[in-house]
């Protein structure tokens, strides 16, 4: 199936769809959260271009991979996750970051290198952590997040504590061998992980088609197992409403469970994937843009229920754009990491060894 | 003391840190129900049950991973390789995600796992399950690594291991398990980073870790014996962290060092000792550094052959005997 029939088929599936604003696990949302959720999509979309700007202009190093056109998906399953929820996803990780709560300026300053960035820029882009917020990363390498994710599920099952891991990965992500081996664990055990394939239609620049045998990645579930479901990305009130039917499924159940959002990058899979026009058509982007942007399609809805004015929506998108701006002029503010920060948080033992009892050398440094 | 084997003591230790702290468990291919493919988790799953003795299956980068990611909400689980070799089956998960976790968050979180299993040649298995990765291990900052030589320092080096808040691999020998060596009732533990001078001796400094620290000793037997030389036998027990003071002490002491090791050579383990030998040293050599190492080749079938190939008395007695002409 080529993407562009991959959208009209997706376009055609909406237009059956009933109104997801209206069912129950949306319904039941405060004006106030309705308004939060589209402060979060919005705030995403104007960080990373700012960020997007600060990587054109030399400040950024190394890669960025940008969210832009999926910001719906993070936004609507960490706005459903409760006390002992926790999730983790792979590389392109900044909407996950700042659904969660991380601002805007630690985050900045981690893409500048700055020591002000929430990994004290030893991480970058790849590696946002906040585990304070249940979120653990920011992993670098495609599907190395998977069995991290099981293993978090697992954690809470061990501890006896009712909740789940939300673990993040792309449809490139699902034909890497850790990612199979960990279905089949987590459901001979019955661990309460939720994998959410967010299928944007590219593994890097090879499209879908071009590299997974079966179109339907969630499929891959009944061959372990485990209960699946797929959805559109693009529309928050749908990503919430299936990704809570799993994630309430996986909580109480104990049990595994496969959800695949179809959702669309706007950008390359990097910002140095600079070919990513030769790979799919700009009226494939265009399409998408017009019919599916999530900020639009939330927009539209918000207003049509007077959740937001054409003015208040403004205000917000507004006020992240001027948040953003900050955040780039904290971060080419803030200073770099001094040289004593090499060795440091390599070895909890070394970091927290405050009074001398550690013996032999740690670092090999002549 | 009563005299107990290599893998008896590690089933010990296993058995006193699960009961000390409840966030202990123990996964790995045939660790419960088959009682460990060369039983050091023996009787244990009858006695802890499913939840702390854990049959995974055959999957290495999925339960590595699992372990790390439960890890980081605080349990403490020790991860059974049936073979170190199988550790590069799980490398993306053990060597990045394991040792580098913490550092990519700016120290947000870390990772109290144990990575446990046999790590040696000399059992007519060929190259596929022969290696001894803790030059590998050592390589990857993050990551703690240990080579316990006898049964004492299995049981104290292997609690130590679990209580460590860090990844730390411990390199077992399945030519050591069946070994008896003393080991106290009373509860003790063998600090990482604490070298242990097996046998002291005023010509010649040998520095060894793991299974070659028992053939060091027996060469420095022979060598007492048959050559009139005094050795002296470091064991390493930490690889990373390393003991330096002891290495140099010894070498300032005997002014000669012979490096034994089961690694290959390139990069080895004893690469590093030599470096660390011939800066901070230098002046108190008499001699180049030697050093004995695995043949440089992947490791042989043909028993006779692998015998060779890896450390033996007479090659080190030869290297000794080389470093005094």
């Amino acid at each position: 199936m080529s993407s562009a029939a991959s959208t009209k088929k997706a376009v055609r599936k909406t237009s059956k769809k009933r109104a997801y604003e209206t069912s129950e696990i949306n319904a039941q949302l405060s004006k106030e959260e309705k308004i939060e959720l589209y402060r979060t999509i919005v705030g995403i979309r104007r960080f990373e271009e700012r960020s997007l700007q600060a990587y054109n202009q030399g400040k950024i190093g190394g890669f960025l991979h940008l969210y832009i056109g999926q910001e719906a998906v993070a936004t609507g399953i960490v706005s459903l996750m409760e006390e002992n929820d926790h999730i983790i996803t792979a590389y392109r990780d900044h909407g996950h970051a700042l659904a969660v709560g991380m601002n805007m300026n630690e985050c900045m300053a981690e893409l500048f290198g700055k020591y002000t960035g929430c990994s004290k820029g030893k991480g970058g882009s790849m590696h946002y952590f906040a585990p304070d917020k249940g979120f653990w990363g920011g992993h670098g390498i495609v599907a190395g997040q998977t069995p991290l994710g099981a293993g978090l599920a697992f954690a809470l099952k061990y501890k006896g504590l009712k909740g789940c891991a939300v673990c993040f990965l792309g449809d490139g992500a699902v034909n890497q061998g850790s990612f199979m081996e960990t279905l089949n664990l987590v459901s001979l055990w019955g661990i309460p992980v939720v994998f959410v394939i967010e299928n944007n239609g590219y593994s890097m620049g090879t499209s879908l088609k071009r590299s997974s045998a079966e179109e339907s990645l969630a499929k891959r579930g009944e061959a372990f197992g485990i209960k699946w479901d797929t959805c559109e990305g693009h529309d928050v009130f749908e990503v919430r409403e299936k990704a809570n039917e799993a994630m309430s499924y996986a909580r109480d159940e104990l049990k595994p469970f496969l959800l695949e959002i179809r959702t669309y990058r706007y950008r390359g899979h990097s910002v140095a994937d600079a070919n990513h026009e030769k790979y799919r058509t700009k009226e494939e982007i265009e399409t998408y843009k017009k019919n599916k942007d999530p900020i639009n399609v939330l927009r539209k809805k918000l207003i049509a229920d007077k959740t937001l004015t054409e003015a208040s929506a403004k205000e917000i998108d507004q006020e992240k754009k001027v948040e953003a701006d900050a955040s780039a002029k904290f971060a080419e503010e803030s200073p770099y990491p001094p040289k004593s920060e090499l060795t440091n948080d390599v070895y909890w033992t070394v970091d927290n060894d405050t009074d001398q009892q550690l013996k032999g050398t740690y670092f090999f440094n002549d | 003391m009563p005299l107990i084997t290599y893998r008896e003591a590690i089933k010990q230790a296993l058995a006193e840190e699960i009961e000390r702290d409840e966030n202990v468990c123990i996964l790995g291919e045939e660790v419960a129900q088959y009682n460990g493919a060369y039983k050091v988790t023996e009787g244990l799953w009858d006695k802890y049950g499913d939840k702390r003795i854990i049959d995974t299956p055959i999957s290495e980068a999925a339960f590595s991973g699992l372990a790390i990611g439960a890890s980081m909400l605080g349990v403490r689980p020790v991860v059974e390789m049936m073979f170190m070799s199988f550790s590069y089956v799980a490398f993306d998960q053990l060597f990045n995600n394991a040792s580098f976790c913490r550092y990519m968050s700016g120290g947000l979180m870390n990772v109290p796992i144990v990575v446990r299993g046999p790590a040696n040649g000399g059992t007519n298995v060929g190259a596929t399950h022969s290696h001894t990765p803790e030059n590998l291990v050592a390589n990857h900052p993050g990551l703690k690594v240990v080579c316990p030589s006898n049964a004492y320092d299995a049981k104290g080096l292997m609690k130590s291991a679990i209580r460590d808040n860090d990844p730390v691999f411990v390199m077992e020998n399945t030519l050591l398990y069946g070994e008896k060596w003393e080991v106290p009732e009373e509860e003790y533990v063998v600090e990482l980073g604490v070298a242990n001078v097996l046998k002291e001796g005023s010509d010649i400094s040998i520095i060894t870790h793991g299974r070659c620290a028992m053939i060091s000793l027996k060469a420095a037997e022979i060598l007492a014996e048959k050559h009139s030389i005094n050795a002296e036998v470091i064991d390493l027990r930490s690889i990373r962290p390393l003991d330096e003071t002891t290495i140099l002490n010894s070498v300032k002491k005997t002014h000669r060092a012979v490096l034994v090791e089961e690694n290959k050579p390139f990069c080895g383990v004893d690469a590093q000792i030599s470096h660390l030998i011939q800066y901070k040293a230098f002046d108190d050599l008499d001699a180049p550094v030697h050093r004995v190492s695995a043949i440089d080749a992947p490791q042989i079938y043909s028993k006779p052959l692998e015998d060779w190939q890896i450390p033996n008395e007479e090659r080190i007695i030869e290297s000794v005997l080389k470093c005094l002409a």
